[in-house]
């Protein structure tokens, strides 16, 4: 009743005009509760206040600054819905109320940088997101027209190669380092697989060339150089994201597997890996992600070429990365035709992600047990 | 941890020896990869590390003098990238997993999946039209009322190019993958233990902390240390958005930046001849060497906390 | 069931890989009419180096590859550093450059694709105006001369409305606005040349040596003549120096050279080149060009940068002799100069410079 009789008194004090009941019996379900409804009540309060603030501020400057409100407003409701909270809801629920604000915001704060990236790629790629785009490749090309055909060609073969190279590798590795792996040797992989994901990219490239250069002589440019390359940097993300994964199986499904007579490699393959099929697949697809969109290996190991190449052992390859950054580096006359095919090959880049992405969870979906989340 | 006591022996199958002898080849070829990447690093850097200034034109005086400043540079842009990104990727890994309503929460992991795949170029021309324009009234007025702390002192730039551009700009690009990481592991939370907390009496975030991070500590651990090391190896981005040079400072506002290893090696390569190369080469094995030094403090830390990791 | 769940993507996937297992559009079909191509020409031509050229290399590569159906010329914009090295172990055919090689490197030699003991043709073959260019609002262009660029660069004129400008300026209204100096951060041809020019014109305020590394510490950088041109139109009283096909709208600097102010121009360009003789001391063929940099000729530009196409004297393998020849002698006509003009706002070679050049390229075996 008493903590009832707060909310009343302090809600208007605050500027926020609801959250007075229309009078009757207060329910013991509700009583030191704040209405639904209040939190959202405060946050168009704190919204509003640090509105006004910013507008009296904007009379001396002329110019609005609607992020700066935004932000400053959040704060406020932040600690606002803390204080109601903790007046009648007592310390836990506050400091809940709180958190909740706060990974909201953080989820809020960090989506505005990444949705601005991907409006920026969107808004810019659709300029030549065109027929041609995809039907053609740069040979002969000028100026403005051309397309890209030869450079997705090329990103497919590539990470291709390189995922066929990596995935089998890099998931019995952490199939090794979760079920067999004892002693020196899985503690010495684990630690040189962390130091794998800090090879820097453009040294992945420098190995792969001065690989290849190797056995075939120097100048050697090849689409299976840069695959090379670019598999030296997805193994790392692959293996430590399904180990991950992995170990989170519950050992009752192996123990209970094992308690059936199934032997360990069957276990592996039919208990735990569709257990953690999803995180697996999530992670595979995150390891392209990381590959697909590199740069400088590929320039260095895998060449620069305006043609079509199928053959991923004879010839140079263009790549879409690559050919985003050359586009935008070496820009010829009009340079506005350049800036629009490197934009469009962005976001192609990312439709083919998407692409793959979707593909992986269907996969997921089909290998996964039926049950739960 | 899923072996039976020794004394009964298991009864030995052609599929386990193949299934795990593969395992042990792939594991085996993991070492076999990198000590070929350490091999040729080493081989290409040798001649570097006592090169002077004469024989290759790229250095001042000697190769320490100059992988000092881009060392710094390197481990202070990492960091600063890390301040932002860890809590903030926690933070959207939890409200997919925990706090959003679950229609959304796919949704919305979908997007964030999307967005480790945009390729690093095109952060960079994101940083360099969009993001540091945007910031530069951001730092004239931390300078002009927070200068007295030495991070924000100096001059502000006029462009928005400085080094806390570059490490937000590293810090957005790492944040979906160690997102992905986080929320995946969340969500492998038992459902079980969550239930009780709840049933105890726990607010929601006391069941977060009391179920969900504990469980999902070193999957934080591992995104972190992934993210750390696209951060420390980013080459592109940093290069196109960070105003660089290379110095030691502490001030994040001026247009006079530390510049990092990779970034380093990007702008001066394709112009590098002769034993600058070596040099160059050299600055990777440095990185190389730094990535391993973290990396074995960071394995330190999560073995310390081992019997708090996980379900089993 | 599974028919229903796998059938989209499937179906997404095979039209996929139809299109993409088709030949692109502007691709192949040569071989469908033979006598449309007059030229016996074919093969496989590399090239790598500068990435100053490439805009004009694509240019050139387009049309000599439609007049040629089967040959394909790769161009790897991968610097001019990059592009001699893989030229010197003999992993390109021929190397685009903005500097031909010095006379110690000559003297080492070791030229992988050339017959041992023979030397290289150097062929000023890109000759491209570097433009001072800001961004001041309101202001379009003003007239300095090389001291005061030298101390813009230098930091030693720092407001726009330093007497320094002002008074060679005197109809245009300065604003007081803080100078920000914008360099290259990479390591490029272009600060080389922009800096041996400050050197040589300003040498009691610009004390530093010619450089492709900016030699101040500290100043605002960028990555790349896109970087460079992005952060100062994106700045305010920014000031940089790039390649003059990319100023565009930016306010552009005209330089003092003798008692006149000169605007950038590709005939102006073309005429410093002109005016200025050929490095001493090299083989028949290597035109490796000293600008002079302090001319007072009336009508040049002085701050060009002049980038090299690299080849053998004579080749090891007579393969792909007739290949380069016939591709350079094409980079070298008015036709092919005009090419690289309109696609990437290069100065075209004048007609006596032509000549030494033809004579050259006709000397490869």
């Amino acid at each position: 009743m008493t903590a009832t009789e707060t909310a009343q008194t302090s809600a208007p004090g605050s500027g926020t005009p609801g959250g007075t009941p229309k009078g009757g019996i207060p329910s013991a379900l509700t009583a030191g509760h704040l209405k639904p409804r209040t939190p959202w009540l405060i946050l168009v309060g704190s919204l509003a206040l640090s509105a006004i603030v910013f507008g009296v501020l904007a009379t001396g400057t002329g110019e609005y600054n609607w992020a700066g409100a935004l932000i400053v407003g959040l704060i406020v409701y932040a600690f606002a819905v803390w204080l109601f909270s903790y007046l009648v809801e007592g310390r836990r629920r506050a400091t809940d109320r709180l958190v909740t604000a706060i990974v909201t915001g953080a989820f809020l704060l960090a989506m505005a940088p990444l949705i601005s990236v991907a409006y920026t790629v969107v808004s810019l790629g659709l300029n030549r997101f065109d027929l041609e785009f995809f039907t053609s490749s740069m040979r002969n090309v000028t100026g403005e027209g051309g397309g890209a055909l030869h450079a997705i060609v090329g990103t497919l073969l590539m990470t291709g190669a390189a995922a066929i190279i990596s995935i089998p590798i890099g998931l019995m590795t952490s199939i090794y380092l979760v079920e067999y792996g004892r002693g020196k040797l899985a503690r010495g992989i684990t630690f040189l697989v962390d130091v794998m994901t800090g090879i820097p990219s453009i040294v992945a490239g420098l190995f792969a060339y001065a690989l290849f250069a190797l056995f075939f002589g120097p100048g050697i440019r090849l689409g299976i150089a840069g695959a090379v390359a670019l598999s030296i940097l997805m193994i790392p993300v692959v293996v430590r994201s399904s180990e991950e994964m992995l170990r989170l199986v519950p050992n009752e499904l192996r123990e209970a597997s094992y308690a059936l007579g199934v032997p360990k490699w069957l276990t592996i393959v039919k208990v735990v890996l569709p257990t953690s099929i999803a995180g697996i697949v999530t992670g595979i697809m995150l390891s392209i992600a990381r590959v697909i969109g590199e740069t400088a290996p590929l320039l260095i190991a895998a060449g620069f070429t305006q043609s079509m190449n199928y053959n991923l052992f004879e010839g140079r390859m263009q790549s879409l990365p690559v050919y985003v950054y050359t586009q935008y580096a070496n820009q010829g006359n009009p340079a506005s035709a350049y800036l629009d095919r490197a934009w469009a090959a962005a976001l192609t880049l990312i439709l083919i992600v998407m692409l793959l992405n979707l593909a992986g969870r269907l996969i997921a979906k089909f290998f996964a047990p039926k049950f739960g989340r | 941890m899923t072996t039976a006591p020794a004394p009964i022996k298991a009864k030995a199958r052609l599929g386990d020896l193949v299934f795990s002898r593969s395992a042990v080849f792939a594991g085996s070829m993991i070492l076999v990869a990198l000590a070929a990447v350490a091999i040729f690093l080493i081989v290409q850097a040798i001649p570097a590390l006592f090169a002077t200034n004469e024989e290759a034109s790229i250095l001042e005086t000697n190769f320490w003098s100059y992988v000092g400043p881009l060392v710094f540079g390197t481990v202070w842009a990492a960091a600063i990238a890390l301040v932002f990104a860890v809590p903030i990727s926690i933070g959207i890994a939890l409200f997919i997993s925990h706090y959003a309503p679950r229609r959304l929460a796919a949704v919305l992991g979908y997007i964030v999946d999307l967005l480790a795949a945009v390729p690093s170029v095109v952060f960079g021309l994101w940083g360099i039209g969009v993001f540091a324009p945007a910031v530069v009234p951001v730092y004239a007025w931390l300078n002009e009322y927070l200068g007295w702390i030495p991070l924000f002192g100096g001059t502000a730039s006029a462009t928005g190019r400085t080094i806390l551009t570059a490490a937000m700009v590293l810090a957005v690009m790492i944040l979906p993958i160690m997102t992905a990481i986080c929320r995946e592991v969340f969500l492998q939370t038992p459902v079980l233990h969550e239930e009780a907390a709840l049933a105890l009496g726990a607010t929601r975030w006391e069941m977060v902390r009391m179920a969900v991070l504990p469980f999902g500590r070193s999957g934080i651990v591992s995104a972190s240390v992934l993210g750390l090391g696209r951060a420390l190896g980013e080459t592109m981005a940093v290069a196109m958005v960070l105003s660089a040079s290379q110095v030691v400072t502490f001030e994040l506002l001026t247009s006079v930046n530390p510049t990092t290893i990779a970034a380093n090696i990007a702008l001066s390569f394709p112009e590098a001849y002769g034993l600058n190369v070596n040099v160059l080469i050299a600055t990777g094995l440095i990185l190389f060497i730094v990535t391993f030094a973290v990396n074995a403090v960071a394995r330190w830390i999560v073995d310390r906390r081992k019997e708090f990791s996980g379900a089993n | 069931m599974n028919f229903k769940r796998f059938g989209a993507p499937v179906a997404i996937a095979a039209v996929a890989m139809l299109a993409l297992s088709s030949c692109a559009a502007n691709e192949g079909g040569s071989s469908s009419d033979p006598s449309e191509s007059a030229s016996t020409l074919s093969g496989n031509l590399v090239g790598a180096g500068a990435s100053s050229q490439d805009a004009a290399q694509q240019a050139w590569i387009a049309a000599f590859q439609t007049a040629n159906e089967d040959v394909t010329i790769d161009y790897d914009p991968s610097g001019s550093g990059a592009g001699r090295e893989t030229f010197l172990e003999g992993a390109s055919d021929f190397a685009g450059s903005d500097r031909a090689f010095k006379d110690e490197e000559l003297e080492a030699g070791g030229f992988a694709k050339c017959a041992p003991d023979t030397s290289i043709v150097e062929l000023p073959l890109y000759i491209s105006p570097i433009a001072v260019i800001f961004n001041v609002e309101g202001i379009e262009s003003l007239d300095l001369d090389a001291a005061t660029v030298a101390g813009i660069f230098a930091g030693t004129i720092t407001n726009w409305n330093d007497p320094a400008i002002a008074d060679q300026n005197p109809d245009v209204d300065l604003p007081d606005l803080a100078i920000t100096p914008v360099h290259r951060s990479d390591d490029s041809g272009t600060t080389e040349n922009f800096t041996e020019y400050l050197g040589a014109t300003a040498a009691d305020v610009w004390t530093w040596e010619a450089d492709g590394v900016w030699p101040i510490e500290g100043g605002e950088a960028a990555q790349g003549t896109s970087g460079l041109v992005d952060t100062v139109t994106g700045g305010n009283g920014t000031i940089g120096y790039a390649d003059a096909s990319r100023a565009g709208d930016l306010g552009t600097v005209s330089i003092k050279v003798g008692d006149e102010y000169v605007a950038y121009s590709p005939e102006a360009a073309a005429a410093i080149v002109d005016h200025s003789p050929l490095a001493e001391g090299r083989a028949e063929g290597d035109l490796a060009i000293d600008i002079d940099r302090t001319s007072e000729e009336a009508g040049v530009y002085p701050i060009v940068l002049v980038s090299y196409l690299i080849a053998c004297q004579e080749y090891a393998e007579a393969d792909n002799v007739e290949l380069v020849k016939s591709y350079l002698s094409y980079i070298a006509s008015a036709e092919g100069q005009d090419e690289a003009a309109s696609a990437a706002g290069s100065a075209p070679i004048s007609d006596s410079l032509r000549e030494q050049v033809v004579a050259a390229i006709d000397s490869i075996q």
